[in-house]
């Protein structure tokens, strides 16, 4: 065949659903072998579960070159927060993570009681890591069982929907949202948790455990997840550092970087768990790891709920949390406190913090800056996904294009936190 | 705590000499002022001297300060250290008229897409960046939402309807040569749409 010829055919397109595949040669007349093809995934295909594009040049099956095309859901979160007030802030976190909205609202209350130097009392620390810990839990179940179904594993994406409804219902109990759930507050959280909440929560850990069993007998030593996982986009722990990983990915690659252990905020430190970490940093390191991290979270809320301090679940000062009812009715000074809380906001000293927790996906960060008024002057997040999909085009290259789903599945790219 | 963090900045004065500026521990945290020409220098003795060693680059971000400082711009590293546990914030004032700072891809792989963002969000500039394109946002845009002076609801114009056939974002990254646009494709599209 001659150069025009094999020229045209290869400039037939082929359209299969959301990919576009194109055969170009990169030189006329070259033969078949030196051709490059150009796979363009995304940005709405249902693999990628967020909307995310992945242009991947392709020599044969495997990926030689990668483009990550971020951005599609950016909404303009931080320049959204500039414009009302510390508390208000609080239904935006919730749209980052989505999986784990209760995660970034604790996330931005520490932030905020670390830039007004108070602490939550007690009691709403432990509520928070028990509330923390099961969005946690929600958040890797919906990671491993998509990750799962994208492999062929369908049944265990049902098992874990299911245990994850069991969560879903708890958190529902407490904040009376499933999903957007804007619980938390500066200075302590909005409600106390409901009576008979400790058994309610016994049952349901009780029901996700036997789905976890059966998960782990179904997926970690089957032979296909195993060879679809192990040894794909491997990652050394110079080079997760280097790709400032947090997070399983992280841990996946061998080091034991959890904030809960080493920064601990809200009496982390009063809790016994451990940090599982991988030895090889391949993809079927990070499903392990966050497969352990479940077992370890449910133990957490488990101590957290036996041990429970009683005392108030927000911090009695009248400049950052609204006072109770009676006092706003029935004292002058209380209704005054009531009305400047609600029309100016909390009012943080000047200045700038960063403070980071453990997310679901790793670090997530909050840097605001404070210039003395109602409104952050600046707020930023530090979103793990968004990191992360940083280092996709290194775990990329050399693999094959089969490989691509379970990397990005163990990512966990979550659309809202990446692009804010 | 306090002790490690008065210990912290003891090293740092030892070991960047002149290139720190003003140290002030705030709310428990180290935070230091660098002038943009004693950046680089800067950043790499905190990750490569032993008694810093601050693998990691946490974060990059930047504050428009626009009329409320004499430095326009402000941009904000976080820097953390596994082996000894410490975080260190590094403020760099940029003056309005040239927002440009070196860049830190060479020592941290990661401050790649974060430099782009802060790129894409306040116009800064970084210096030696091997690919610093917009990144949340969309190429056409025009200016750099996350600036003080721009307005929360700004409009923007319309942009041409961009054909995924035409555009190859992989391509013109690596090998901006070797695009070829073939004009006969779009016709051959036109008249399958029209038999359809």
């Amino acid at each position: 065949m001659t150069g025009e010829n094999t020229k045209k055919l290869l400039e037939i397109d082929v359209g299969v659903g959301g990919i576009t595949t194109q055969a170009r040669p990169r030189e006329l007349g070259d033969d078949l072998h030196s051709e490059t093809m150009i796979v363009n995934l995304g940005p709405a295909h249902p693999a990628t579960h967020g909307t995310i594009r992945i242009v991947a040049e392709l020599s044969g099956e495997k990926i030689v070159d990668a483009d990550v095309d971020v951005g599609y859901l950016h909404r303009g979160f931080e320049k959204m927060c500039e414009t009302v007030d510390y508390n208000q802030v609080m239904p935006y976190t919730d749209r980052l993570n989505y999986v784990s909205p209760i995660i970034n609202n604790f996330g931005w209350c520490l932030t905020i009681e670390k830039l007004l130097e108070i602490e939550a009392p007690k009691r709403a620390q432990y509520i928070r890591v028990i509330l923390s810990e099961i969005s946690r839990v929600c958040d890797h179940l919906t990671c491993l069982g998509a990750s799962a179904m994208e492999l062929g594993a369908f049944t265990v994406m049902l098992y874990m929907m299911e245990a994850r409804e069991y969560l879903w219902d708890l958190l529902e109990e407490v904040t009376g949202a499933r999903l957007t759930v804007s619980f938390g507050r500066v200075g302590g959280i909005k409600d106390d948790l409901t009576t008979g909440f400790a058994e309610k929560m016994k049952a349901a850990f009780k029901g996700v455990r036997d789905h976890l069993v059966n998960c782990d007998r179904l997926l970690t030593r089957n032979r296909i997840f195993i060879e679809r996982m192990c040894d794909v986009a491997v990652l050394t722990s110079d080079e997760a550092i280097s790709y400032s990983l947090t997070g399983p990915m992280l841990r996946g690659s061998g080091v034991s970087y959890d904030i809960r252990k080493t920064f601990p905020y809200s009496s982390y430190d009063e809790f016994d768990f451990e940090v599982p970490v991988g030895s090889k940093g391949d993809n079927y390191d990070r499903f392990l790891v966050r497969f352990y991290e479940m077992e370890q979270s449910l133990r957490i809320c488990e101590q957290a709920i036996a041990r429970l301090p009683d005392g108030p679940i927000i911090v009695a000062d009248p400049h950052i949390a609204l006072m109770p009812k009676d006092e706003v009715y029935r004292s002058i000074d209380g209704m005054i406190n009531h009305f400047e809380l609600v029309m100016y906001g909390v009012k943080p000293p000047v200045g700038s913090v960063y403070q980071a927790i453990e997310g679901g996906n790793g670090e997530l960060g909050f840097y605001v800056v404070s210039d003395g008024s109602g409104k952050p002057y600046r707020a930023h997040v530090r979103a793990p996904s968004f990191i992360h999909m940083g280092s996709m085009r290194k775990m990329l290259l050399g693999a094959n294009i089969s490989d691509l789903i379970p990397t990005f599945g163990m990512i966990n790219m979550i659309g809202g936190e990446c692009d804010r | 705590m306090v002790n490690r963090v008065e210990a912290l900045k003891e090293s740092l004065v030892a070991i960047c000499g002149e290139g720190v500026g003003e140290l002030v521990i705030e709310r428990g945290d180290l935070v230091v002022t660098v002038q943009p020409a004693a950046l680089a220098a800067v950043l790499k003795s905190c990750k490569e001297s032993p008694q810093l060693a601050f693998e990691m680059l946490v974060d990059i971000t930047a504050v428009d300060w626009l009329d409320a400082r004499e430095k326009r711009f402000e941009v904000v590293y976080q820097l953390l250290s596994l082996t000894k546990t410490q975080r260190l914030t590094i403020k760099v004032p940029l003056g309005e008229d040239r927002p440009e700072v070196v860049t830190a891809t060479a020592l941290w792989r990661g401050a790649n897409f974060l430099e782009r963002e802060v790129w894409d969000m306040f116009g800064i500039r970084f210096e030696g960046h091997p690919d610093l394109r917009r990144i949340l946002m969309y190429e056409e845009f025009v200016g750099h939402p996350l600036r003080k002076d721009y307005p929360v609801q700004g409009k923007q114009p319309r942009v041409q309807l961009r054909s995924p056939e035409l555009e190859n974002t992989a391509r013109k990254m690596q090998r901006g040569d070797l695009v070829t646009i073939r004009a006969k494709k779009g016709e051959a599209t036109a008249d399958k749409r029209q038999g359809a």
